[in-house]
């Protein structure tokens, strides 16, 4: 049925039809929706089914526990903050959908309205980038960001760090990471702090109202208190005071960014993306390598100066969002390293100046993000001196059997 | 003199189609630095339009007895006693966006556009179209930093010149100031959209 309503409306977009300047658009979900059944005309080439959208769309599956999971957070922290004693999964569930719905439907908006312009004033295609960009924005930024910063900066990081670049495939920086480093610089007071991270007001009749900064009342992130803390034994505590066990860390059940709070759902996705052979395995486990290393290196020299610095390794694993970044972010293709041997560099270093950041510098209390960005900065490098050393070893044998 | 160059073409040339900014990218340290807002911004631009015009003066008139082998030294003396001058006057008469500017009137010694100035117009030509030159110039430089000052105060601050812009209403519908404004990164993706926008405009500046 969706084929032949898509033949009957095509002629309009062909040339001298009169819907001819969309013509980009309606080929974009042309593509989308089915396989383009244009072929090569001349020569043989193989193909493989797997191109960028389907690789786009497993991405996708591979975020939707952290989504779900994400909707049944915010829904849980809103009830307890509120003193509820009761959690009924669905309208946990309902307040999260409603609390992130209008968070989506602005960055794919702005998003992909850009690239649309973009795409029918450059004459080409529709890039499909945005499809996983769209989806990550919202799940690394905190619940009650402003959805005009939202919409602010996510124009920004479309048009300064994808569109002048190229478009999808060109661009040097993670464009959904940029987005939150914008939000993060220009507007502090949003991104960070005990306020941002709670979905305080009731949705649509569902939840309560978190009365945030009365007594014992805290919304903040186990980082950021960690970053804030003064002498005396640390101790993490939820947004009522309890205490939190590595294990709800681990869970998820703790206030943060709306997707990266469960380490569990993020190892789920990557389980998926590594099954799919889409993700580098190499990255993924060198930036876990190198952050768990950072954290053995730090904890030995642990000052009471920086308070992170007593967390355990795995502690630092599965609080903030370095695991989101270290299956999701750093393993973008576009922006990683691509060497074999550049992507273990990259993942490492990654890991190691994650931790770092987050140790010593009590200003940013997650380093996850800066150093994906940084390492960003540096994969061309990574990838150039390792295809040097590889032409040199080669340049060498053949020296060795001439002589 | 060699070539004819018309005193117009001398003066408004550097305004737009040979900006030593935007189209030359000189002097893009003092960009970033001195246009958080706009009032440094335009006594910054005052001061270099007066230091480039008088030192052009200055080295045009001297220039057929400077010896070859160390005029970039003398050069150097005529700018750096002129923007001592200038410094002082500030001091003496603008003391609060002296104390802004700080350093940075001090370094318009080391300014690319001063030099270049000097070495690629006054060295070779008279008194008159050299003056021109540096306020041609001098003029081009202060129309970017005075656009740069203006979008990162209003946007950064939500104020022009100290006055409050933006209306509180504004503020109260939840806008806030962005804060990457004020940091130096912004001046550099403002100056791009500039040489963006101004080579959109100008097929001629594009570079293949």
């Amino acid at each position: 049925m969706l084929r032949k309503y898509l033949d009957r409306v095509k002629p309009h977009f062909e040339p001298g039809g009169k819907l001819h300047a969309f013509h980009s658009v309606f080929d974009g979900f042309e593509t989308f929706l089915y396989t383009p059944r244009s072929t090569s005309a001349s020569g043989v080439h193989v193909h493989d089914s797997l191109d960028s959208k389907r690789i786009m769309i497993i991405v996708v599956l591979a975020l939707l526990p952290c989504l779900l999971f994400g909707m049944y957070n915010t829904g849980y922290q809103n009830f307890l903050g509120a003193g509820a004693t009761e959690f009924p999964f669905w309208s946990l569930m309902a307040y999260g959908f409603l609390a992130i719905l209008p968070r989506i439907v602005v960055t794919y908006a702005v998003g992909l309205g850009i690239e649309f312009i973009v795409a029918q004033w450059r004459k080409e295609e529709i890039q499909e980038g945005f499809l996983v960009t769209g989806i990550l924005i919202p799940l690394i930024c905190p619940i009650e960001t402003p959805l005009w910063m939202l919409a602010v900066a996510t124009a920004f990081s479309v048009i300064f760090v994808k569109e002048v670049f190229g478009g999808t495939g060109y661009n040097i920086f993670n464009v959904a990471l940029v987005t939150r480093a914008f939000l993060f610089f220009a507007y502090p007071a949003s991104m960070s702090g005990d306020k941002a991270f709670i979905s305080a007001n009731p949705i649509c009749g569902i939840g309560g109202t978190v009365n945030l900064g009365a007594d014992g009342i805290s919304g903040a992130t186990p980082l950021g208190q960690i970053a804030t803390h003064t002498g005396g034994a640390l101790e993490i505590k939820n947004i009522v005071g309890d205490p939190v066990s590595n294990w709800d860390a681990f869970i998820g059940l703790i206030p943060g960014s709306f997707g990266e709070t469960s380490t569990l759902c993020i190892l789920i996705g990557a389980a998926l993306l590594l099954a799919a052979g889409i993700a580098s395995w190499r990255i993924m486990v060198s930036v876990f390598a190198g952050g768990v290393i950072a954290g053995y290196i730090v904890n030995i020299f642990a000052t009471a100066t920086y308070p992170a610095s007593f967390l355990s390794p795995w502690q630092q694993l599965i609080y903030g969002g370095f695991a989101f970044a270290a299956v999701f972010m750093a393993t973008d293709p576009v922006t990683a390293a691509r060497t074999g041997a550049g992507k273990y560099i990259y993942g490492l270093l990654v890991g190691i100046i994650a931790v770092i950041i987050r140790v010593y510098n009590n200003g940013y209390p997650e380093g996850a993000m800066l150093a994906v960005l940084l390492m960003n900065a540096f994969a061309p490098l990574i990838d150039y001196c390792v295809v040097q050393v590889n032409v040199n070893r080669r340049l060498n044998r053949v020296k060795a059997k001439m002589e | 003199m060699a070539e004819k160059i018309s005193s117009k073409s001398v003066l408004f040339n550097p305004l737009s189609k040979n900006n030593p900014v935007v189209v030359q990218v000189l002097g893009i340290c003092s960009v970033l630095a001195v246009t958080a807002k706009l009032e440094p911004a335009i006594v910054m631009g005052m001061s270099v339009i007066a230091v480039l015009a008088f030192s052009n003066v200055i080295i045009s008139l001297i220039r057929n007895t400077i010896p070859t082998s160390i005029r970039i030294i003398v050069q150097l003396v005529v700018v750096a006693g002129l923007v001592v001058i200038v410094d002082q006057l500030l001091k003496a008469y603008a003391y609060d966006v002296s104390k802004q500017l700080s350093v940075f009137i001090g370094l318009i010694i080391t300014n690319c556009i001063l030099m270049g100035r000097l070495e690629a117009f006054a060295m070779a030509n008279k008194p008159w179209p050299s003056f021109l030159d540096g306020i041609g110039n001098g003029l081009g430089y202060t129309i970017i930093l005075v656009i740069v000052g203006f979008f990162r105060e209003l946007l950064g601050s939500g104020t022009l010149l100290g006055y409050q812009v933006v209306p509180d209403s504004f503020y109260e519908a939840g806008y806030v100031n962005n804060g990457l404004m004020i940091l130096p990164p912004m001046a550099l993706i403002v100056v791009a959209c500039i040489i963006w926008v101004q080579r959109a405009r100008n097929k001629d500046l594009q570079e293949p």
